[in-house]
């Protein structure tokens, strides 16, 4: 079989003239559609995130608009004085708390882990341990729950004797170490053990997407391994990290079942890390008085929910913001 | 400063394939070699045997002997870390780090090194080095700008001033000029032309009049077919490469009758 001698030009529609191939082409209905179907995607997400505000904001009236006399007469776990802001203020603090420490612990170890994987392991040691660290993540939280409240509560209190023992005059190790360690310094590690896979997975995606040729640049120069990590992997991942790091406290942020099973509550502003009974996160907090609250209970639930979503909201800028700051320094441009 | 390098029966291999066979050459100081040949060829490979750098890559070893000053580069005690740190090398991209201004990327390779130096040191390295990659002027008024601000030619001559501030003894360039207009090709030619007064300069191009005007010497890899590796098939005096080459095959590939 031989080709035939004359072809078109690749992609003309025999039967249009080229001016109406230019105006007519089925392409381009493919492509209007699908334009706004990705619109269409896009507007759902700010519908939704719309929604929610409305829902919270709506819910959350009657318990603000209320007097706090009549909100403390009414609901038997709200405060005597203080009014709203007063019992949402210990929670944000305990929320906050337990968050940050999660991320301190977190953090650094997932940075670990991550360049192991990235740039120590041998790769097939490297693929087996990328697959263990997502398989941390599918670990439900009740899972977590159990184990931190059964194993870790358990096995913690040496550590948590030690540190009152011997760094107890840094207020936040401060003395006598509750036993079991119903405490945020437990719920802290595992919170830190469940932000772990998102934070190592976004890290390692990062640190292998450096420049091979930034690499080779810092290895040129007479760089060991180290300071390769630290002159070209690093800088060119800080704001992956920093993203990272943010994705990995707004899960630490949220999560309620963990937490309501390992920590023994309190509504204190206390930076005891080791002592038990003096700390509460919102969302832990709405899990435990929803099933019995009453009407104004769970507006009051939701108030303390819409403290929780604006939170988020501002740690996520507040990441956009670091992250933008020195973007002309990035390598993006 | 400027050493000479000489090379013996040097093997290259990418795991148990042989890339480049049997290379023997000598280096004199403060001269600039070229190395020219078609793609594929081994010329690169070549190069980053000179500064272990294709070590990198995982498999790839070297067999035989690169004596710089008297010293074995490839002996067991030596480092390779050490040995880059004599050994610069500029890249075919310019590659300056993002994420650091004009004058901290001139100082990269001397903080790595873990010296401590001074604020007024660091100021004359900084403008010394630039200086002797021909930048200064453009640059002076913006060495707290990212360096990624900069032109193709002007980032490649950062790079070379970043390569010069560890004060090394030879200079390798793969193919320097490749990313670059005529204008920064002809900036960074001037100045590899003065840089040789210092430096000990190996230089890999693909643009054969570049090998004629900056080198005094030229080899010529070739390769005889794919999966066979490649060889130096003659050096000699850059007049004579271009005049007059001993081998056929020179002549060829300098006449553009190879393929």
């Amino acid at each position: 079989m031989s080709t035939t001698p004359t072809r078109r030009p690749e992609g003309a529609e025999p039967s249009l003239t080229p001016a109406e191939s230019m105006t007519h082409g089925r392409a381009s209905l493919a492509n209007r559609a699908f334009a706004r179907l990705s619109t269409a995607s896009g507007v759902t997400i700010l519908a939704l995130l719309a929604a929610v505000t409305v829902f919270l904001v709506l819910e959350a009236m009657p318990a603000v608009t209320t007097s706090p006399a009549e909100l403390a007469e009414r609901i038997s776990w709200f405060p005597e004085a203080g009014g709203i802001l007063g019992y949402v203020g210990p929670l944000v603090f305990g929320t906050l708390l337990a968050a940050v420490l999660a991320l301190l612990i977190g953090t650094p170890l997932a940075i670990g882990i991550a360049l192991f994987i990235s740039h120590y392991a041998p790769r097939r040691l490297a693929q087996g341990l990328g697959y263990l660290v997502d398989l941390l993540a599918a670990i439900p939280s009740v899972v977590y729950g159990l184990w931190g409240s059964l194993v870790l509560a358990p096995r913690i209190v040496p550590v948590q004797d030690f540190l009152a023992q011997y760094l107890g005059w840094i207020p936040l190790f401060d003395g006598p170490a509750a036993h079991p360690a119903r405490t945020v310094f437990t719920v802290g590690v595992v919170l830190a053990v469940m932000i772990l896979p998102i934070i190592t997975a976004v890290c390692r995606e990062v640190f292998l997407q450096t420049p091979r040729l930034h690499e080779e640049a810092a290895l040129a120069l007479g760089a060991t391994r180290l300071e390769v990590i630290r002159t070209a992997v690093l800088p060119f991942a800080r704001s992956g990290i920093i993203s990272a790091a943010m994705l990995g406290l707004g899960r630490a942020l949220g999560e309620t079942m963990a937490v309501l099973m390992i920590l023994s509550p309190g509504f204190a502003y206390s930076f005891a890390l080791l002592q038990a009974g003096q700390h509460q996160t919102i969302a832990a907090n709405i899990a435990n008085q929803f099933p019995e609250a009453n009407t104004y209970g769970v507006s009051t639930l939701i108030a303390t929910g819409l403290v929780l979503f604006v939170i988020t909201l501002a740690v996520n800028m507040l990441a956009r913001w670091i992250v933008s700051r020195r973007a002309e320094f990035s390598g993006a441009n | 400063m400027a050493k000479r390098i000489d090379v013996s029966d040097l093997n290259i291999y990418y795991g148990s394939f042989l890339a480049v066979a049997d290379v023997s050459m000598t280096i004199e100081p403060r001269t600039v070699t070229a190395l020219i040949g078609p793609s594929g060829c081994g010329k690169s490979t070549f190069l980053r045997t000179l500064n272990r750098m294709h070590e990198v890559i995982p498999g790839a070893r070297a067999e035989g002997k690169v004596v710089m000053d008297g010293v074995d580069m490839y002996g067991s005690d030596v480092d390779p870390v050490a040995v880059r740190r004599h050994v610069g090398m500029v890249f075919q991209r310019p590659n300056p780090f993002p994420t650091m201004s004009i004058a901290e990327n001139v100082l990269a390779g001397v903080r790595l090194n873990n010296k401590r130096i001074s604020k007024g040191d660091a100021q004359d390295l900084v403008e010394q080095s630039l200086q002797g990659a021909n930048l200064w002027n453009e640059v002076k008024d913006r060495l707290d700008r990212p360096g990624s601000g900069l032109s193709g030619g002007q980032q490649q001559r950062l790079c070379i001033a970043r390569a010069i501030a560890v004060k090394p003894q030879v200079l390798l360039m793969d193919e320097p000029c490749s990313a670059l207009d005529p204008i920064s090709t002809l900036a960074i030619e001037d100045l590899i032309a003065e840089l040789k007064d210092d430096y000990t300069i190996v230089i890999v191009t693909h643009n054969m009049q570049q090998a004629a005007r900056v080198s005094d010497r030229t080899g010529f890899f070739n390769i005889a077919g794919t999966g066979k590796p490649g060889r130096l098939i003659e050096i000699d005096d850059t007049s004579t490469i271009f005049s007059s080459p001993h081998e056929q095959a020179t002549e060829d590939y300098i006449s553009g009758r190879f393929g």
